[in-house]
């Protein structure tokens, strides 16, 4: 069963991804935070990390550096959704260790498709 | 995969409107001397959010202008402008067309777009002055260094499509720490290949030569790849993007002219032909190491989100009523909590039923035991559920510190709010219900009870005047004061215009309290010119009605020149209520706990009889009119129908009146579920509604104002 932890603080972008993905046979866990997902992590071993950037308490950047520092996450997919705008923050993903990213706003569709390149 | 996208919808407006309430806040806390980043930080992340969400549900509109508040606002974030009043001003009059946007959308109405456009251009110009400090080169994104400049590769390609097929020579060298990334070269050959047919050729020139060299997390491969498609280098480019600087990457198109279809012959000195192989080969070994497909089974997994959605109808503007879902947002602990409970009273329902199939005396102990905790649970259980429908009374109070700084910057007043308990949990139907009562109290307070700062100047007080709304629990009531400082209430100005309007008689003697109450009294209005901010006089009579409405009280408590103090006390909740029962011939009635001030059994001397009004009795100096249940009610088999024989409960009524209702007898207190009466039959006058008792029977539950009303005609 491959598992997918999403990570937004925005509950309608959650729902979304949650819905896309489960729709599609994925197991998915839901975190609201940076914080939240990185317990929910430490609970169980994620093949696949979606997550947002700007959040409160944590942000997707930090919990991206934070989750490749343990071992278990050392080469999984890890995915931030990003703005069209935030080419910095791209780099800066990138940098702390993020696979790739998806672009906001995107579709059901557009974030399927970049899950199945990452899980095969 | 098509989804239907409206269904996300609810949620989104939900949360756009807290991110707007968030805004709003934020935006109100900011202090100009010092600005605090994280407060900037936390008004952009909800910007931002709602710039996300609506571009993603399909409001472009709503999008593009969020862009807008979101540039300005990231500015002000990094530094690069000033946050000015001006700004805030039109960020929080942005805030409020939003706000509109959201509403009229959700509601399916066409949107103001001359409104939206005349706010967007003063967001714009806001944006345009001199403020920014903006640096272009900072502002542009920083431009990717691209691998292999091809200027003219569209055109060629464009060239080659009808001549012949379209091959691009692909050299792709990951850097070591490619794999550490989550990044998987095979990943990237599959999509490649979805592009048309692909040759991929190993180079394993960087195997260290030893095995002792080898980290296991290094990626030493190197690959030539060959892909004839009929595809842009953008979209090779699209593929490697997200490696593109943690790989060696040349894309060039090879001349259609020169290289026929398909040869591979010209490949390199380094590449070792016997391990090129078709893509569908890496492929096929690929997915043999990887994860099975997600199987359909797992779509019947049930959803493991406990956020249960709810619309907040808090927003003034919003009058009319959508088509609203009423739903409530929970704390997951609290549905934790529940589930946890729910398992217990199975645990004690097998435990029960196991007793009971093989009953004898000798198990009646474990019977009795299991039957206690069964109370003990159910009433835990009861409490958890009511606790569900409570909110923090914050839901309310949050949109105070816009309208106090709206209207003192109308009324030219300064003014500090605080709020005190904001966290203090109060029933949802409760809190949708006092909002409007709530405002009006703070805008009389404003208008009416702060004064102008010369004037408070004048009198010794501080030039900034404050309103403090608090709420905190006491007994089972939430209590919530609207607490000023401003020139409190006159009484002998109130009892003169009482007397000019004929609202009482110019001999009557009214106790402070009853004076006070008289700003209720419809078409009371003290001030001395009316304001478009309150005071034409209606509305305090509303203001009360309401909180009757909702089984509450409110209280005044004032001190000429040093300020006033409104109490609202309510129910914690409308459907349950604590009550004592009583019994009148062979009727129960249910007595709200809250009313009653002491029960007493009567004695001859206590008792006056008042021509013309009755009976009453002599308490703590005061003399209690006498209500006899049996005859408001007619009931025939009362059995006491001497005074001194029954109960006399004094109560309270809610403007500080009180009587003695005669009963039978008292039974037991206990909490008791309300039923409607309107619902199901109809209001009458001195019954606030039904509940059901143990034994199955109906008992009303008496409302004490309306029976002192009925007593009194």
């Amino acid at each position: 069963m491959t598992t997918i932890l999403a990570v937004d603080d925005s509950a309608s972008m959650r729902q979304m991804v949650n819905f896309t993905l489960k729709g599609a046979g994925y197991t998915v866990v839901d975190a609201v935070d940076g914080d939240d997902a990185l317990i929910k992590a430490q609970e169980q071993v994620f093949d696949c990390i979606v997550t947002d950037v700007n959040m409160p308490n944590k942000d997707g950047i930090t919990l991206i550096r934070d989750l490749r520092a343990i071992p278990d996450y050392k080469f999984t997919p890890m995915l931030m959704l990003t703005t069209e705008s935030g080419m910095e923050k791209k780099q800066q993903g990138k940098a702390a260790g993020a696979t790739g990213w998806i672009v906001k706003p995107f579709n059901p569709d557009q974030l399927l498709k970049t899950i199945k390149k990452v899980l095969g | 995969m098509s989804i239907d996208m409206e269904q996300f919808h609810q949620v989104f407006f939900e949360e756009s409107f807290e991110c707007l309430d968030a805004m709003e806040t934020g935006l109100l806390n900011l202090d100009m001397g010092a600005v605090d980043s994280e407060e900037i930080n936390t008004i952009f992340r909800a910007a931002h959010s709602i710039k996300g969400g609506s571009g993603t549900f399909g409001f472009d509109n709503v999008a593009a202008y969020t862009h807008v508040m979101e540039t300005l606002l990231d500015e002000m974030r990094d530094g690069r402008r000033d946050v000015t009043q001006q700004a805030v001003e039109v960020l929080l009059g942005s805030v409020d067309c939003l706000r509109e946007m959201l509403n009229a959308i959700e509601a399916k109405e066409p949107v103001d777009e001359s409104r939206v456009a005349e706010h967007k251009k003063s967001l714009e110009t806001e944006l345009n002055s001199a403020q920014s400090t903006t640096d272009e080169s900072e502002s542009t994104p920083v431009v990717q260094e691209a691998v292999t400049p091809e200027p003219t590769v569209a055109a060629s390609i464009e060239a080659s499509v009808l001549a012949s097929p379209v091959v691009w020579d692909i050299k792709f060298v990951p850097h070591e720490d490619l794999l550490v990334t989550g990044n998987d070269p095979v990943r990237m050959f599959r999509e490649l290949a979805e592009l048309g047919e692909l040759d991929v050729t190993i180079n394993l020139e960087g195997l260290p030569d030893n095995l002792d060299g080898l980290n296991p997390e290094f990626c030493y491969l190197a690959w030539d790849l060959v892909l004839t498609a009929d595809v842009g280098k953008d979209e090779i480019d699209d593929v490697f993007a997200w490696v593109e600087d943690e790989c060696d990457l040349s894309i060039v198109l090879r001349d259609p002219v020169v290289v026929p279809l398909n040869n591979t012959d010209d490949t390199q000195a380094l590449v070792l032909p016997e391990i090129v192989a078709p893509v569908q080969e890496v492929i096929a070994a690929a997915e043999e190491i990887t994860e099975p497909e997600p199987t359909e089974e797992s779509v019947e997994i049930t959803d493991e989100t406990t956020v249960i959605v709810a619309p907040k109808e808090k927003s003034a503007e919003k009058k009319k009523a959508a088509s609203h879902t009423a739903s409530i947002r929970v704390d997951t602990g609290k549905i934790d909590g529940l589930i946890n409970m729910v398992g217990e009273l199975v645990i004690i329902q097998s435990m029960l039923s196991l007793a009971g199939e093989n009953f004898s005396t000798d198990n009646l102990d474990r019977l009795k035991l299991g039957l206690s905790q069964l109370e003990r649970h159910t009433r835990e259980l009861q409490e958890s559920v009511m606790n569900i429908r409570m909110l923090p009374i914050n839901f309310v109070f949050s949109r105070f510190p816009r309208l106090v700084h709206d209207l003192s910057l109308k009324l030219e007043k300064k003014i500090e709010l605080k709020l005190v308990g904001e966290n203090t949990e109060v029933d949802k139907t409760v809190i949708e219900m006092i909002s409007d009562p709530l405002v009006h109290l703070v805008r009389n307070s404003l208008d009416h009870g702060i004064e102008i700062p010369e004037e408070r100047l004048k009198k010794g007080k501080p030039e900034t005047g404050s309103i403090t709304l608090a709420a905190y629990h006491r007994g089972g009531n939430i209590v919530i004061e609207v607490k000023d400082d401003g020139k409190g209430l006159n009484k002998e100005v109130l009892r003169q215009k009482a007397i000019e309007k004929g609202l009482i008689a110019d001999n009557a003697i009214l106790t402070d309290k009853q004076i006070y109450h008289l700003i209720f009294m419809a078409g009371f209005s003290t001030a001395e010119k009316l304001t478009d901010v309150s005071g034409r006089g209606v509305g305090m009579d509303v203001v009360r009605r309401n909180i009757q409405e909702l089984g509450g009280s409110v209280e005044i408590d004032s001190e000429l020149g040093v300020g006033s103090t409104m109490s609202i006390s309510l129910p914690l909740t409308l459907a349950i209520l604590d009550g004592q029962s009583i019994t009148v011939g062979d009727e129960t009635y249910i007595i709200p706990l809250s009313a009653i001030v002491e029960s007493m059994n009567m004695e001859e001397g206590q008792i006056n009889h008042v021509v013309g009004k009755g009976e009453a009795f002599l308490l703590h100096g005061e003399y209690l009119p006498i209500i006899r249940l049996h005859e408001i009610f007619n009931i025939t088999s009362v059995k006491s129908s001497n005074l001194i024989e029954g109960t006399v409960v004094v109560v309270d009524g809610l403007d500080g009146s009180r009587c003695g209702l005669f009963v039978d007898e008292l039974l037991g207190q206990q909490q008791v579920v309300i039923k409607s009466l309107e619902k199901n039959y109809r209001s009458i006058d001195g019954i606030s509604s039904a509940t059901i008792l143990g034994d199955g029977s109906v008992a009303l539950i008496l409302d004490i104002p309306g029976l002192i009303k009925l007593s009194n005609q």
